[in-house]
């Protein structure tokens, strides 16, 4: 087979993609077709920059949703004859191309591409949701008691933005640590706060009808209380009380402390942004007429306040979702946490750096990855905010 | 403002004591320890004689004493060594045990002893330091000028195509971290791929002296993360300024547009942005560590890895002090400056 030349090498990447296109198109043609009735997400088709923003973005959640479909060579096998070679590079035994050549251990790297993206697109709209989840629990109080409790919050909040990024990493993310067993207590205290958000929210609005009140409760207790206790236990470590066969979400340790540390820079932040919104709405009529009706604090808010905050909350949620692929892909660059076998975008740049003068491509294509991955994010939150800003 | 700079001087000093508390918690943990140890004396030793060297050279007292002594608020520990000779904190090898100091901490100057470069911390800190410095200027003589430009023209006439073309830009420059830029610059402008090799992809010779051809990709790489911030910052503090009421005024009055945004608006729309740039050195801290380590340059990021990467507690330690202290240092300043620059706050 003859190596194939840079527009056949397009052609046959995007061939590749073909379940991504459908999904996408498909998802236009609906949103566009309905989008009056589809609040801000249809406002969102009438600015053109939202609109790449969420193409970009919708092409890699597709993309790694699709990621088994697409990859064409094993993403750990490697072929001897295959280190560095070029984009197009027929294989050896005929069976195809390394559409984007081969990296230093004559791995895919088309393949290593659209499986890091599943890696990434895993972790870091989890984390920033969980941050979001640990920061709106306790920005809410700290805005709206204020008094020491906000000052206790604040100086804390302050004290961890004051840890560069780098360091707390590189103290945080290392087997040591994993060993002392360090990042499961951390974890214990953070995956619990999202429990307690969910029960608050529940109890603040129907404490009125007890008996809904309860069945709901003890529902989001058991299902909640196992999710946590099986996200948190893991079998061989300081956390093990759950019995193996009940243990249904198996978090290795090493991707725990990533998962924890990106959670610990980004809450803070989150927390000050909430507390910000809080501290401008209490001030306001609806605010005064549910105190003057009686509700409690938490039901002004987590059912009055924090909905009338959604707005720049959802604007920063994909901002934050940008940052942390950022922070992710800054851990694998440094070797931190994710295994130097997995092909997150991170780890691969790190892989690939070594030798970019002689074989840049390694490198090159998770990095416009990446880039690509948050330049939509970051256009998609534009679009939101202007968007959102037009009524 | 005297009770206002008192208080934050107070809230620094209390942050200072509880991050370095922290790290001096994160770095002294038992495995790092035992791993320290096992450097010292030979890996192949059993756990018993880990404990025992652990033991002989202080390790083992409370924690809250040892971080004391390496504050220098605490005596520093003594003992003998397997020859009845007096050893201690503050007895360098080859000192006189007589004339060594009770207290030797940071407050002392004393930063302790790098495992891996065999040098005093104090030192290399201070030359890594010397040498990120330079880099840091460049940085900021490059960033600081072309990001106000930017904003501040995208900001000039909100909505113009001007501003939507730049705006995008900086998007673009915001979604592009250090390692990103790097490799692409790199890939760029010094591999063998597109043949124009006009810089060169490592900063290693930049050590001995800068040139354009050795500092312009690191400068670079690290330079265009941070514009895109300060830019759309700089944009939303000057399209804030555009829409104020003495603006319109000074435009009904006849002042040109020309006159109206240098003299009247610049100063007004550059107090947010200097608060930006000065919080901006924390994630500066960032990018310096990547793109120290991505060019090979062997400044203070790059000593922060090596540091981290060999267990070298001293070493770690001072790097995390030295840039904790930027940070806070320049959180406060970014109030104080704050507070001085725009006469709408009062303080107390």
């Amino acid at each position: 087979m003859t190596p194939l030349n840079w527009s056949e090498i397009l052609l046959a990447v995007a061939l590749r993609l073909w379940p991504v296109w459908a999904a996408l198109i498909a998802t236009f043609a609906l949103s566009i077709i309905f989008k009056r009735r589809l609040g801000l997400y249809g406002k969102l088709f009438d600015s053109t920059v939202g609109m790449i923003g969420f193409a970009l973005v919708m092409f890699w959640a597709y993309t790694a949703l699709f990621a088994p479909m697409i990859i064409d060579h094993d993403v750990l096998s490697q072929v001897g004859q295959m280190k560095n070679v070029v984009p197009g590079t027929p294989m050896p035994d005929g069976s195809g191309y390394y559409l984007l050549g081969g990296d230093h251990l004559g791995r895919d790297v088309f393949s290593r591409m659209v499986a890091g993206s599943s890696v990434v697109l895993q972790i870091a709209p989890l984390a920033t949701l969980f941050a979001y989840m640990v920061g709106i629990t306790l920005g809410l109080p700290a805005g709206y008691f204020g008094g020491r409790l906000d000052d206790g919050l604040s100086f804390l909040a302050n004290l961890v933005l004051a840890f560069p990024v780098i360091l707390l990493f590189y103290l945080l993310v290392t087997p040591e640590i994993v060993e002392t067993g360090l990042p499961q207590y951390v974890a214990a205290v953070i995956f619990i706060l999202p429990l307690l958000f969910l029960l608050l929210l529940l109890n603040s609005r129907y404490y009125v009808k007890p008996g809904f009140r309860n069945a709901a409760a003890a529902v989001i207790l058991v299902a909640g209380g196992w999710t946590y206790l099986s996200l948190v236990s893991e079998k061989d470590t300081r956390i093990a009380f759950l019995p193996d066969a009940l243990d249904w979400i198996h978090v290795p340790p090493n991707i725990l402390i990533v998962f924890v540390s990106v959670i610990f820079v980004n809450a803070p932040t989150v927390f000050r942004i909430v507390r910000g919104l809080t501290l401008d709405i209490r001030t306001r009529d609806y605010v005064a007429a549910a105190q003057t009706r009686g509700e409690g604090p938490w039901y002004i808010m987590l059912w009055e306040i924090l909905p009338n905050a959604r707005g720049p909350l959802i604007v920063d949620f994909c901002l934050r979702i940008g940052y942390t692929t950022i922070l992710l892909g800054t851990l694998g660059f440094f070797g931190l946490g994710l295994s130097p076998e997995s092909p997150d975008w991170g780890s691969t740049i790190n892989a690939g750096r070594k030798l970019l003068t002689i074989a840049p491509h390694p490198a090159f294509v998770p990095a416009l990855a990446l880039m690509s991955l948050v330049l939509g994010l970051n256009l998609l939150a534009d679009g939101l905010r202007e968007e959102s800003l037009r009524d | 403002m005297l009770k206002f700079l008192a208080r934050r001087l107070l809230l620094l000093l209390l942050s200072a004591v509880c991050i370095t508390f922290v790290i001096f918690f994160l770095t002294n943990l038992q495995p790092n320890l035992r791993k320290v140890a096992k450097f010292e004396a030979g890996s192949r030793i059993s756990d018993a004689e880990v404990t025992s060297w652990l033991q002989k050279n202080g390790y083992d007292r409370p924690f809250a004493v040892r971080y004391g002594e390496w504050l220098g608020v605490v005596p520093g520990w003594t003992g003998t060594n397997d020859e009845g000779a007096p050893v201690g904190r503050c007895i360098h090898a080859g000192a006189d045990p007589a004339s060594a100091p009770r207290y030797c901490g940071i407050l002392q100057g004393d930063w302790g002893t790098s495992s891996v470069f065999k040098d005093s911390v104090g030192k290399i800190v201070a030359t890594r330091l010397g040498l990120t410095g330079i880099l840091m200027f460049w940085v900021m003589v490059t960033m600081v000028p072309i990001s106000l430009a930017i904003g501040i023209l995208a900001g000039m006439r909100e909505g113009s195509r001007l501003d939507r073309a730049l705006s995008t830009l900086s998007i673009a420059s915001t979604s592009t971290p250090e390692y990103v830029s790097g490799v692409v610059l790199i890939v760029l402008f010094a591999s063998s791929m597109t043949g124009l090799k006009w810089f060169k992809g490592s900063a290693a010779s930049a050590m001995d002296g800068i040139t354009f051809e050795n500092f312009f990709l690191p400068v670079a790489t690290i330079a265009l993360y941070g514009i895109g911030y300060i830019a759309r910052m700089t944009r939303a503090s000057m399209t804030e300024v555009m829409t104020a009421q003495y603006i319109r005024t000074a435009r009904l009055k006849g002042v040109s547009f020309r006159n109206v945004v240098l003299r009247h608006a610049l100063r007004n729309a550059l107090i947010a942005p200097f608060t930006v740039i000065m919080l901006q050195f924390p994630w500066l801290l960032n990018g310096v560590v990547i793109t120290e380590t991505l060019f090979n340059y062997k400044g203070f990021g790059w000593t922060l890895v090596q540091a981290a990467g060999n267990n070298d507690i001293q070493l770690l330690l001072g790097c995390s002090v030295c840039a904790v202290f930027v940070v806070l240092v320049t959180q406060l300043i970014s109030d104080i400056g704050y507070a001085f620059l725009n006469p709408r706050i009062r303080i107390g």
